[in-house]
């Protein structure tokens, strides 16, 4: 041991120090390549971003794709998203039955069931079911376009790519997923309130009527309306990763999966700040 | 010393009377990492002309159409449409650039979404705004007819074989009347008879339309029968420009070596 010490204090290194110099640097070097694509990534989205709402925002408009993609977005998302917020609707009223039943605040099941719906689970799962069913789809879509040259074709016609393909579903996302939230939320509390009648009979209007009771536009229009940011992020990062991929069939499998992960992580993060956000401002 | 810029525009006021080649690419430099795809390259063309580009496989033949439209950036050097340096357009002002230039890709790059017929109409949607739909339909037929493919407008590109792929891309490219035709091997991955019938077609056009033509091919009989000059590419230079006799007559040992390969490839095709 103290031959060694005093090897390696004379300058001269021994296998076990070269050994773990080598993976100190090797694991400075995983770091920084990790620290550098993340900025990298970042940076490139603002880029496309920037060319996305350059090229969105002058004439010619593509309205005939997005039309095209209003009813891809929004018509078929449709029953997938009235599906889960069906769903989500007699989970809650299940749950929340049973809990206020504990407490003996029975009477606040409509409001909870509104609030919860509303505010909260419809919102969210809206964007996650979206963000599965577009986001992968854009992103494939959009990837398997780049790989056959078929975006480069585009270019090469004098179209704008950012034009026609990224801005018009970018817009669709934000524009439909506040109403297909809604129709999860109809769709919530309808199925909450019928899970609610068969074990205790309660009727429609007074499910409502004591649901909404003292209820603001404040409560309920900022949470649906924050979807749009939801769409904004499922849209930009889908066409993001579906227009960058490289390297063929593994590409496109990789764009799509990435944009599914990345727009739900994302949509998670930004529901954070949209909550806090909507707590400052609509209180 | 005249360059080959230089020698084009000598060669463009003799032949059509203007001062400038409609395609000149001079000192065109592209890497990609650590790798010298195109080392300082130049080359001209004037309208009415054809110019094969051969090379091996990865000698940076289709990054040069790729770089001419723009779909690449240069390093260095300057690539002239018409006379107007495109390096620092915008994209507005490059769309009317490409306008005028029409790209037949590798492998057609179809819209596989729309079917024959829309694919051709989709530059025709985007640029000829004014034209009735009753008009767009007969010149999207009326181009289908040239490339002879009137007989399959509903069919989608994945029910079509790669000969007719590249029909198809071939009527998509000349929808906008271009005065620049760039072909990025034409006839690969083609039996002979198909690519005896595209070089055919391409012959066709070339007398009808008086257009000015980039073809990057590594098939020397296509490049032959189709083109007015060869230039080969080797290791990002331009080791010869000419005729084929020229490269037939010509002492390089690349350019005999690439000769002979090909040669022996057509014999071996042909005597089986």
């Amino acid at each position: 041991m103290s031959d060694r010490r005093s090897i390696a204090v004379a300058g001269i290194h021994t296998h076990e120090s070269a050994r773990s110099d080598l993976r100190s640097s090797s694991a400075e070097g995983v770091a920084a390549g990790l620290f550098k694509g993340f900025f990298e990534w970042f940076g490139s989205l603002g880029i496309f971003s920037w060319r996305v709402l350059r090229a969105g925002s002058t004439p010619p408009f593509e309205w005939r794709e997005l039309i095209r993609q209003l009813d891809e977005v929004g018509s078929k998302s449709l029953p997938l998203v009235a599906l889960a917020g069906a769903a989500i609707g007699v989970v809650i009223s299940l749950e929340a039955r049973y809990s206020l039943s504990r407490f003996g605040a029975k009477s606040l099941f409509p409001a909870t069931l509104v609030y919860s719906v509303v505010q909260v689970m419809g919102p969210v799962i809206t964007g996650l079911v979206v963000s599965g069913r577009v986001g992968a789809g854009i992103g494939a879509e959009l990837a398997s376009m780049k790989v056959t040259e078929q975006i480069d074709a585009i270019e090469a016609s004098a179209v704008n790519p950012y034009r026609l393909l990224a801005a018009t579903r970018i817009l669709a996302c934000i524009l439909m997923l506040p109403l297909l939230t809604l129709a999860a939320d109809a769709c919530g509390l309808l199925t909450g309130w019928f899970a609610q009648s068969l074990a205790e009979p309660l009727s429609f209007h007074q499910f409502i009527s004591s649901g909404f009771n003292g209820a603001t536009f404040n409560a309920f229009l900022p949470p649906t309306f924050k979807t749009a940011v939801y769409g904004l992020i499922i849209g930009l990062i889908a066409c993001f990763q579906g227009m960058r991929t490289r390297g063929g069939a593994a590409g496109v499998g990789r764009a799509a999966t990435n944009s599914v992960v990345l727009a739900s992580l994302f949509l998670i993060l930004a529901d954070v700040v949209l909550v806090k956000f909507i707590l400052v401002f609509f209180p | 010393m005249a360059t080959a810029f230089d020698n084009a525009i000598k060669r463009g006021d003799s032949q059509e009377g203007g001062n400038v080649p409609v395609v000149a690419v001079e000192n065109l430099r592209k890497t990609f990492g650590n790798h010298t795809v195109l080392n300082g390259i130049s080359l001209t063309i004037v309208r009415g002309e054809t110019l094969a580009v051969l090379g091996r496989s990865g000698t940076g033949k289709s990054v040069l159409l790729r770089l001419i439209i723009r779909l690449e950036r240069p390093d260095s050097g300057s690539i002239r449409i018409q006379g107007q340096n495109i390096a620092g357009l915008a994209l507005d002002q490059m769309g009317e650039i490409r306008k005028r230039m029409g790209f037949l890709f590798q492998h057609a790059a179809l819209y596989d979404s729309l079917t024959v017929a829309e694919n051709v109409a989709f530059p025709l949607q985007h640029h000829r705004r004014e034209m009735s739909k009753s008009e767009r339909i007969d010149r999207v037929k009326q181009l289908l007819t040239e490339v002879g493919m009137e007989g399959d407008l509903d069919k989608m590109p994945s029910e079509i074989s790669g000969g007719m792929q590249k029909r198809v891309g071939l009527a998509r490219a000349l929808a906008l009347e271009p005065e620049i035709l760039l072909l990025d091997e034409p006839t690969a991955g083609l039996d002979p008879i198909s690519s005896g019938e595209i070089n055919e077609l391409i012959l066709k056009l070339q007398r009808e339309r008086q257009m000015a033509s980039i073809v990057v091919t590594h098939d020397l009989h296509s490049a032959r029968t189709i083109a007015d000059r060869l230039a080969l590419l080797h290791e990002g230079n331009v080791v010869i420009e000419g005729t084929f006799v020229d490269l037939q007559q010509s002492g390089i040992e690349i350019v005999k070596k690439f000769l002979d390969q090909s040669l022996g490839d057509i014999c071996r095709v042909w005597h089986g």
